[in-house]
């Protein structure tokens, strides 16, 4: 009997549903904002989907239909990489603890 | 390199995300966590870019994109003041959203470099997942458009609704499921192209009903979405790292929206579904326009504050709007010089976005251990001698825990209150966003001090 490949990337799914459940929670409130931009940086790993649609291809033309989309969705997601990643960092340089001399 | 080096190099790529998010339960291991998950994203573009192996021109023309693209973004992200970060997480994700749909096309047109058959005869379990990743990312693309757009000003925050709303929604709904079956049956083009325009129509009609003070949930749900929407093309695409984010993402969104549901004492479905207030104004209105109200000026507030042994701030949206963040840490400088104790109380639905009062109080170095929770601060108003309360209003409302008949009722609020005197900064006495009076206004204890935020708090400075 063969088992479904489907079936471990589904395992995978729902693992990882609740580990983030659980890391979620563990994330102090005040950093909700940074979580968001962070999460918004790490979902554009999606770019790797754009890779395989803009260079995979084995046409002669770099630029046929498939690959103009993947090529428009490189650029949408590295903008978010990019401005996501740069934007956390910048805010959390911000985040300093009390001096001790007060 | 070989399917399963690729994959658990994939896998490395979705652990380090996980330990970027592991990173952020503490300001001290948060940089640290950022760091790992740039590295994720470096490991999980290098491997995908080597394994195909193609470095002809259209490596160079991806090159030339991914600049074109990463210097927008690293522009954006050094220029953005922090008062905008809601509009720009908003914005974010509806590039996240549009990125889904044109990987979905693409997978849809030419799915053999996808290995998920031939045009016209696509697998019947990938069609599905690329459908719901196509839908998702097109209804958290044009959503968020519109969350950026009411967030920015350019758009009204007051909630749009007309008849029939729901029922509209409903019978879109119930198409999009019927379109992705017939897709499923026929494989045709038309119907894909169709799918994802419906989704871009639900994608507005669902924000638009929601107003400007729900927005904290309305961009956490965006958020989740977007994530889901990953993680829909990350099953086409069979790639871990692209479910495990999707995961990770989903299910992050998800409970920032219940916790900004809680915050405000509402089911997910009724901040969805839209329209706060808007019943129940007209009965309060009359009865308050008699009531006095104690105005004070900057001298006044100024002499409160000198006097006082610990004073605790309760900064608002109002305070986003005024830009007064720096003000106000100058003025808590002075008072702190005069050996008053300063600390901040935030409400979890305080400002647009999950911690966004957070961030801005940080920008102006606050400390971040001077700034707490409501739960964690609650307790401390009973024993303070003034609250100061900043671009806040619903929030501080007593109401939400003495009339049941209030649409903020049980709703957690901050025990202003209970504290010696309130200072409470505000333009005028318009209610706020639930569209009911604070009775708070009309305390004997209350001064309100009718001015600009930031004007105020800086003429209060001055005084000290």
């Amino acid at each position: 009997m063969e088992l479904d490949p489907f079936i471990f990337r589904l395992s995978i799914f729902i693992l990882s549903i609740f580990v983030g459940y659980y890391v979620v929670w563990s994330v102090t409130p005040s950093l909700h904002t940074p979580l968001m931009s962070v999460t918004n940086a790490i979902s554009s790993v999606i770019i790797v989907g754009a890779i395989i649609a803009s260079l995979a291809g084995n046409s002669n033309e770099v630029f046929n239909t498939a690959s103009i989309f993947g090529y428009l969705a490189i650029i949408l997601a590295a903008v978010n990489i990019f401005g996501g990643f740069l934007v956390t960092q910048r805010m959390l340089a911000m985040y300093k603890k009390k001096k001790k001399d007060k | 390199m070989s399917a399963n080096l690729l994959a658990i190099f994939y896998l490395v790529s979705g652990v380090l995300f996980i330990l970027a998010l592991r990173g952020l339960s503490s300001p001290e291991t948060s940089r640290q966590g950022n760091l790992y998950g740039i590295i994720g994203m470096i490991i999980a573009i290098s491997v995908t870019i080597i394994s195909i192996g193609n470095f002809s021109i259209g490596f160079v023309y991806l090159i030339i994109f991914l600049i074109i693209g990463g210097t927008l973004g690293a522009f954006i992200a050094f220029k953005i003041p922090m008062t905008a970060m809601p509009e720009l997480v908003a914005g974010f994700h509806s590039l996240v959203g549009l990125a889904a749909v044109f990987v979905a096309i693409s997978a849809f047109l030419n799915p053999e470099i996808f290995d998920l058959g031939y045009p016209g005869n696509i697998k019947i379990a990938s069609l599905v997942e690329m459908s719901l990743g196509a839908a998702i990312g097109a209804i958290t693309f044009t959503g968020s458009i519109i969350a950026f757009l009411k967030l920015r000003g350019i758009m009204s925050g007051s909630p749009i609704t007309f008849v029939g709303q729901h029922f509209l929604n409903l019978v879109l709904g119930i198409l999009l499921v019927g379109l992705i079956y017939y897709l499923c049956k026929t494989q045709s083009e038309n119907l894909f192209w169709s799918l994802i325009l419906i989704s871009f129509l639900v994608g507005i009609l669902l924000i638009i009903p929601i107003g400007g003070a729900d927005m904290p949930v309305v961009i956490s749900m965006l958020n989740s979405y977007s994530g889901w929407a990953a993680a829909g093309i990350g099953f086409t695409l069979e790639n871990t790292a692209l479910i495990i984010t999707g995961a990770l993402v989903g299910s992050s969104g998800a409970i920032l929206s219940y916790i900004m549901c809680k915050g405000m004492n509402r089911s997910f479905f009724n901040v969805i579904l839209g329209g706060w207030g808007a019943t129940d104004d007209t009965s309060n209105k009359k009865s308050t326009e008699q009531k006095p109200v104690k105005s004070g000026n900057a001298d006044d507030a100024a002499f409160l504050m000198k006097n006082a042994s610990s004073v605790i701030i309760v900064p608002g949206y109002g305070m986003a709007v005024a830009q007064a963040q720096h003000a106000l840490k100058e003025m808590v400088d002075s008072l702190k010089k005069n050996g008053v104790k300063v600390s901040y109380a935030i409400h979890p639905v305080a400002g647009r976005m999950p911690g966004h009062m957070n961030v801005l109080l940080a920008e102006a170095s606050v400390p971040y251990d001077e700034v707490f929770e409501l739960e964690d601060i609650n307790n401390d108003f009973a024993n303070c001698d003034v609250a100061y309360v900043i671009g806040a209003n619903d929030v501080t409302n007593p109401v939400a825990k003495t009339d049941p008949q209030s649409p903020i009722y049980g709703m957690p609020i901050l025990d202003v209150e209970k504290s010696k005197s309130v200072l409470f900064v505000k333009r005028s006495l318009s209610p706020g966003y639930a569209g009911i009076d604070n009775d708070l206004f009309y305390r004997e204890n209350t001064l309100m001090l009718f001015a600009d935020a930031k004007k105020m708090t800086e003429e209060i400075t001055k005084n000290l």
